[in-house]
């Protein structure tokens, strides 16, 4: 195999306190040197060398929440388009959910989703099992053949689990090979047919309205339940400031394994991005919600309360969008505009440090899964995100590389790009186009 | 030129507060005109405006229908039971069908707010809201001010209290923000359940008090009560909400003042939002209300597509 060597980079590392100019030489999948900028004498005529002067190099991204619709949906995206929409937003890794057709709910199914991945993923894909046979929320998976087979974690996203014995025994259960659960938290009676937020904008739109209720008394009631069973804990997709409460408050007892994320399209907005052309790639679950809930978020994120951003990335064909805004599918696409996002509202205006974004992209999820780190040292993996800081891009149809054009930063014009991909020490982005 | 600015009426809020007296003005001819044995005006001959029904509707369909005939347009009833829609065909489509038979106006009736902006992205036609979801209903708005102005010559400073299941209410939708804007103090009189999330945002006021709000009232606007949406969640009983809620003879007889009038969009429950004895009191308008529905549809169809032709 050929050797990489990526020159120039400004290297951004906080696990091993790296913020400097430096060369980086891939070789055999693995990182074979981090020397001082035109220092790296083990260069030969097949490495291939990249300038990578202007941009910043940072441990490969990982993205905790993905919807990548196979098997069942591949009209809406497959796993290669998936892991092409990931490696186009800049991330290494990603986690699928298991909320497919047929549902990720048996060793079997999670065999061949992990199979498919390394046959035609270009990214790494971690699975997740379902944590009730078929999403129904009435009685467990088998979670111990999953989890042998080769499952990260287990949720029933896309709903929340009602009935809080099953998620106590499932909770109980897992705790036999001390798994992770994703916990979508959603309280249905509470939701009560709500399509946005229980908010001015319910009354501005003349729809129906879902209360912050609804998720902050999920996120309570599976505080308690990790409390009680001492499970590991995260909490997907975190969208109302009652919530962050809840989750500030169990990680200052300190007593349980709770961790949590947010998406990009709950940080930067709100409720206020819908009017009334009734954009329906502005509804997703949890809906956006007010400022003030936006501000918690934000604040939550910077001060670890929150520990990593994940897109939630669910996306959509066509006909199951455009159409009456009550009628239409929940979700928007992510993994393409996530970093770009991130570093236009929040590294650029100065409001988040390089360092932090590495931290809250690519070793707290690894952290999370409970994952091999990555890092800039020599001989870690090689899975490596090159950003050109300035690049600016608007997302249009035509930008994004996966089946899903839902995306609610659909038109907005970004500055700062994920450049160059490296998984494993092979090359699956270069110059921001696909390989 | 058309005399409204907006090339179509989705929300009350695209017309001007001019434009909205206009109309007013408007429908007086209208009514005349509603009066006489030959109803027949020849303002819209050549005209094809269709009623995409996508809901059931008889009154508003009706009315509208009505105004079109007279008008002299031609118009075609499309319903969601006889319609393309049960087959499974998108609004985009059904909406692009229309359009490629150059239609000049739809009037759209839908139980999905936001539906009649999704026609106006797909077809050429003018586009008029003929009530969406819980949203708006934009057409009911202009001949309650209508009735109100005529029955009590103005509509700045008069206090109006709309009674009943506000939230799932697209009639309210549009009444309230209109009233408020047009200088009337609105108040939403319901329990909390029926109450908006954020009354302010459709300039309103809410109390939970009837009786206590009643004596205020120049304009008692009330709401149908959905059977369905009284079964014991939202409030206990029809019963009991009737007894909090309703209008009946010991409350218009006691608290309701000499002067107010009482309206109702209709359809109406007897016995749960309203009696029939206040149905009766020569202060209900309700009947009113329906015979200027016809004349308001009339003048705005007629200003949002009279002068068309010459552009």
């Amino acid at each position: 195999m050929s050797k990489i060597l990526l020159k120039g980079a400004r290297v951004v590392d906080p696990a091993v306190k790296l913020d400097k100019i430096a060369d980086v030489l891939v070789q055999r999948g693995r990182i074979a040197c981090v020397c001082p900028a035109g220092d790296c004498a083990d260069v030969c005529a097949d490495t291939t060398v990249i300038d990578c002067s202007g941009k910043i190099l940072v441990p490969g991204l990982v993205d905790l929440h993905v919807h990548l619709r196979e098997p069942g949906f591949e009209y809406r995206e497959d796993i290669a388009s998936g892991t092409h929409a990931a490696a186009h937003g800049g991330f290494t890794a990603i986690g699928a959910m298991a909320n497919t057709n047929p549902v990720i709910d048996t060793g079997a199914t999670v065999k061949f989703a992990l199979d498919k991945a390394a046959e035609v993923g270009c990214v790494r894909v971690y699975q997740y099992g379902a944590l009730t046979k078929g999403l129904a929320g009435t009685q467990l998976a088998e979670m111990a053949d999953m989890h042998r087979s080769g499952a990260v974690a287990f949720s029933d996203d896309g709903m929340g689990i009602q009935n809080p014995q099953l998620m106590r025994r499932a909770m109980e259960y897992v705790h036999i090979f001390d798994g992770l659960i994703i916990a979508h938290c959603e309280d249905e009676d509470l939701v009560d047919g709500g399509v946005v937020h229980e908010g001015l904008v319910a009354t501005r739109l003349g729809v129906a309205g879902q209360a912050s209720l609804s998720e902050a008394l999920a996120v309570h009631r599976d505080i308690e339940l990790a409390r009680l069973t001492g499970t590991r804990l995260h909490i997907a997709h975190v969208s109302a400031a009652a919530s962050i409460d809840a989750i500030r408050a169990a990680k200052a007892a300190g007593d349980i394994r709770l961790t949590a994320e947010v998406t990009p399209h709950h940080l930067f907005m709100n409720e206020d991005d819908l009017d009334l052309t009734y954009n329906t790639n502005l509804k997703m679950n949890p809906p956006l919600r007010s400022e003030t809930d936006r501000a918690a978020l934000l604040e939550a994120l910077l001060d670890g309360t929150i520990d990593t951003i994940a897109t939630d990335h669910a996306p959509h064909a066509p006909q199951e969008k455009e159409l009456e805004f009550e009628l239409a599918n929940f979700g928007t696409t992510g993994l393409e505009t996530a970093l770009s996002a991130v570093i236009t509202h929040l590294v650029l205006p100065g409001i988040m440090d390089w360092a932090t974004l590495v931290d809250r992209m690519s070793h707290r999820p690894r952290a999370i899964l409970g994952i091999e780190p990555v890092t800039i040292a020599k001989g870690s993996t090689a899975d490596i995100t090159i950003v050109d800081p300035e690049a600016e891009i608007v997302v249009t149809k035509d930008w994004l590389v996966g089946k899903g054009k839902n995306s609610a930063f659909l038109g907005k014009t970004l500055t700062g790009v994920a450049s160059e991909v490296i998984v494993d020490g092979t090359l699956v982005l270069r110059g921001g186009e696909i390989i | 030129m058309s005399m409204i600015t907006s090339r179509h009426l989705l929300n009350i809020e695209d017309f001007t507060n001019d434009e909205i007296y206009a109309v007013l003005e408007n429908a007086k001819t209208f009514k005349e005109v509603n009066e006489r044995p030959i109803k027949k005006l020849p303002t819209l001959r050549g005209r094809t405006i269709v009623n995409l029904f996508l809901e059931p509707s008889t009154r508003t369909r009706g009315s509208f229908e009505l105004a079109q005939k007279r008008l002299s347009a031609d118009s075609l009833n499309f319903s969601a039971s006889a319609s393309a829609t049960t087959k499974g065909e998108s609004l985009i489509d059904t909406a692009q069908t229309f359009d490629a038979m150059k239609v000049d106006m739809v009037i759209v009736r839908h139980k999905y707010a936001g539906t009649p902006y999704i026609l106006t992205q797909n077809m050429d036609a003018h586009i008029v809201n003929g009530g969406d979801g819980i949203n708006e209903h934009p057409t009911q708005t202009l001949l309650d001010l209508f009735t109100i102005q005529e029955k009590l010559g103005r509509i700045e400073g008069l206090t109006v209290g709309i009674v009943g299941d506000i939230v799932h209410s697209r009639v309210a939708g549009s009444l309230a923000p209109a009233l408020k804007r047009l200088g009337a103090r609105v108040i939403f009189v319901a329990p909390p359940a029926y109450q908006p999330v954020v009354p302010e945002a459709l300039g309103a006021e809410a109390s939970y008090d009837f009786d206590a709000i009643l004596p205020e009232l120049d304009v008692v606007c009330l709401l149908r009560i959905q059977g369905e949406r009284a079964q014991g969640l939202s409030v206990p009983s029809i019963r009991e909400y009737a007894s909090l809620y309703g209008l009946n003879a010991a409350r218009a007889n006691t608290l309701m003042r000499k002067d107010a009038i009482v309206l109702h969009p209709g359809p109406m429950n007897r016995g749960v939002e309203i009696t029939p004895d206040v149905i009766a009191d020569p202060r209900t308008y309700v009947l009113d209300q329906v015979n200027a529905g016809v004349a308001v549809r009339m003048a705005v169809m007629y200003m949002m597509l009279g002068g068309d032709a010459d552009e």
